[in-house]
């Protein structure tokens, strides 16, 4: 079923968009001059640039639909990816990690596992970083065909050619530089293009007070509109967990492995023109982080408070028998827009996935380019080499994601794997991290054996419940549980292993000087920053009004 | 022999933004004078015309005040 019809104006707004990126990586081309131009943006970025940048980049247009969706599935349980899923670890980053990070002058994540640990444990992490961002960006290239095919009618392989073309171009001409610029027009697209169907929404229902009336008069049994007063027993909240599973699972190991170690998002950051721009960049972007669920939550609740009235005409598509939920914002895009603002709520969900397949392909690029080519193939390369490497690795990356795409379309059960995806390779590598920067006996070995066990233990328990080896609820603890519970828990005992086997080996094998160890690991590293500043102008000042607005949140929703 | 300097990211968006919103704007205009068949909810609050006007001056503000900045 097409959703959406589209009018000669929506064609222009599209069309207007497509030229302005490809625009913009031409225009950048000439001041893409050297490796650090391409690859870090010329570590000129200030606080502001980078902060968006850092928050766009994990805002893809698979987010958008699948979150509102996620919504009307579980209900405001799902916020908790925006708030305490994001922000504790948005601002540990910019206060603790970041200065290891920045001040070590290293181009990728794994380029700090060289310095701290070994070349072994960097290139273990490069290769699973490249094969994730390749994974991922070509099931995004797929999902983005899904949903144009199924919204709009639009040809599988035209959407998919069309817009993997376009990335490579940008990408390619101008580097990281260009996937900040159209990742920074993109928050603004979405912001505009997806922000009005919540203020439209509202206005159609009354106020927010009678959306969650609605929603709670019709689920009386099991809680849809609380955050936490539900979260003791699994069976009374619509994700089925237990507050253990959203703050250990969710909270700490997810949140903190995917905000502090994924190259795609700390890149970003690293794009920055100083140490206090860059440990503002994941502060700022905590605020915008905060805002989003206003929304993505809310346009998936109206979605629930309008399919629960007969009257409203509202229902979301079906397929095969089974409830679509990812048609929940499309379907309000249509209810609410007319003809122009169509073309801008498409254009924002067009801008959301070029942008997130920007932000894999630079990012593959670069850990390709340092972490795996300078690192095992050509370790005499030169500034000049490096940077045609990193083009052609655009373009590579590009033309892997299509067949990847094209691999995802004939097996799409394959989209369900995200996030396990992520539990693979995130939630292990932060402990490698976290034990790393704060703890200087932690060996070489260690962390290499720590990070296979815990990458092959993820795996292990995914494909164990996939096959039926054992039941989820030995992961899960409990009798009750969904699949967003299962991905909360295998993440927290995956980091848990790795932390464990790191800590055992750490002990019988050989440590680093701690004198080769200075500004890698903090108790051995100078630790006091921005000190000549005014406190208000320190990013911890700004840290704690971002801890205070999350509490505020947390309270109001309580 | 001078270098060019990059302009902002703020300066293409304001761009960006004040293209969009006066195109949507301006269709706003042309359906509240001959409206469509089809209605949308809500149709009778004229969306486009008030998006489309806040996105213009948005975007008009952001283009004015970093058009002379390089960084």
């Amino acid at each position: 079923m097409q959703a959406i019809g589209l009018s000669i104006v929506d064609w222009i707004i599209i069309l207007i968009y497509f030229v302005f990126v490809l625009g913009i990586g031409w225009y950048l081309r000439k001041f893409t001059r050297s490796q650090e131009d391409f690859f870090l943006a010329g570590r000129k970025n200030s606080s502001w640039v980078a902060g968006l940048a850092f928050l766009s980049a994990n805002l893809g247009a698979l987010e958008l639909l699948g979150m509102t969706g996620n919504t009307f599935k579980y209900g405001m349980y799902v916020a908790h990816f925006y708030w305490i899923g994001a922000i504790p670890a948005m601002l540990f980053l910019g206060i603790y990690m970041m200065p290891f990070y920045y001040s070590s002058k290293i181009n990728s994540v794994p380029g700090y596992l060289k310095l701290r640990f070994d070349e072994k444990t960097r290139v273990l992490n490069g290769i699973a970083f490249a094969v994730m961002t390749l994974l991922v960006s070509g099931i995004n290239l797929y999902a983005m065909a899904l949903v144009l095919h199924t919204f709009l009618g639009w040809n599988w392989d035209v959407s998919m050619w069309v817009s993997a073309i376009t990335v490579a171009v940008y990408v390619g001409l101008s580097g990281l530089m260009s996937a900040i610029f159209t990742e920074i027009i993109q928050f603004f697209m979405i912001w505009f293009g997806l922000f009005l169907v919540s203020v439209l929404g509202i206005i159609e229902i009354g106020s927010m007070k009678e959306i969650f009336a609605r929603i709670n008069e019709y689920s009386s049994q099991v809680s849809f509109t609380t955050l936490w007063s539900t979260a003791s027993d699994p069976t009374q909240n619509g994700m089925f967990i237990h507050w253990g599973g959203i703050v250990l699972g969710l909270g700490f190991v997810l949140s903190f492995g995917y905000w502090t170690t994924d190259f795609l998002v700390v890149q970003r950051a690293f794009s920055a023109k100083d140490l206090r721009s860059a440990r503002m960049t994941p502060i700022l972007a905590s605020f915008f982080k905060m805002a989003l669920p206003f929304l993505v939550i809310l346009a998936g609740l109206i979605a629930i408070a309008l399919s629960i009235d007969p009257k409203s005409g509202f229902e979301l598509l079906q397929d095969g028998g089974k409830v679509n939920y990812d048609s929940a914002l499309p379907l309000l895009i249509a209810r609410y827009y007319p003809s122009g603002l169509v073309g801008l709520g498409v254009t924002a969900l067009l801008a959301g996935f070029m942008a997130g397949q920007a932000g894999n392909i630079s990012a593959f690029n670069t850990v390709w380019t340092y972490d795996i080519y300078k690192s095992v193939i050509n370790r005499k390369a030169s500034d000049a080499h490096l940077l045609w490497m990193g083009r052609a690795s655009t373009i590579a990356g590009v033309f892997i994601s299509l067949i990847t795409a094209y691999w995802a379309k004939s097996f799409p059960s394959i989209m369900d794997y995200m996030q396990a995806i992520f539990s693979w390779v995130n939630a292990p590598l932060f402990a490698t991290m976290l034990l790393g920067m704060f703890v200087w006996w932690i060996t070489p070995n260690g962390a290499f054996w720590g990070l296979v066990a815990g990458m092959s233990s993820s795996f292990f328990m995914w494909l164990a419940v996939k096959f039926h080896w054992f039941s989820e609820s030995i992961i899960t603890m409990s009798s009750t549980q969904s699949d967003m519970a299962a991905n909360f828990w295998r993440a927290w005992w995956a980091w848990s292993i790795c932390a464990a086997i790191t800590i055992l080996v750490s002990l019988f094998t050989r440590k680093r000087p701690k004198d080769e160890l200075v500004g890698l690991v903090k108790g051995l590293t100078e630790d006091k920053y921005d000190q000549h500043l005014p406190f208000t102008k320190r990013p911890e000042f700004v840290a704690i009004i971002s801890l205070i607005v999350l509490v505020i949140l947390n309270i109001m929703f309580w | 022999m001078s270098e060019v300097k990059m302009k902002p990211i703020w300066y293409f968006v304001g761009l960006i933004l004040i293209v969009m919103g006066g195109i949507i704007f301006l269709s706003g205009i042309y359906q509240f004078i001959d409206p469509p068949e089809t209605k949308t909810v809500l149709a009778e609050t004229h969306p486009a015309i008030w998006w489309g006007a806040i996105m213009f001056v948005f975007g008009g503000i952001m283009f004015l005040k970093t058009r002379k900045e390089t960084v």
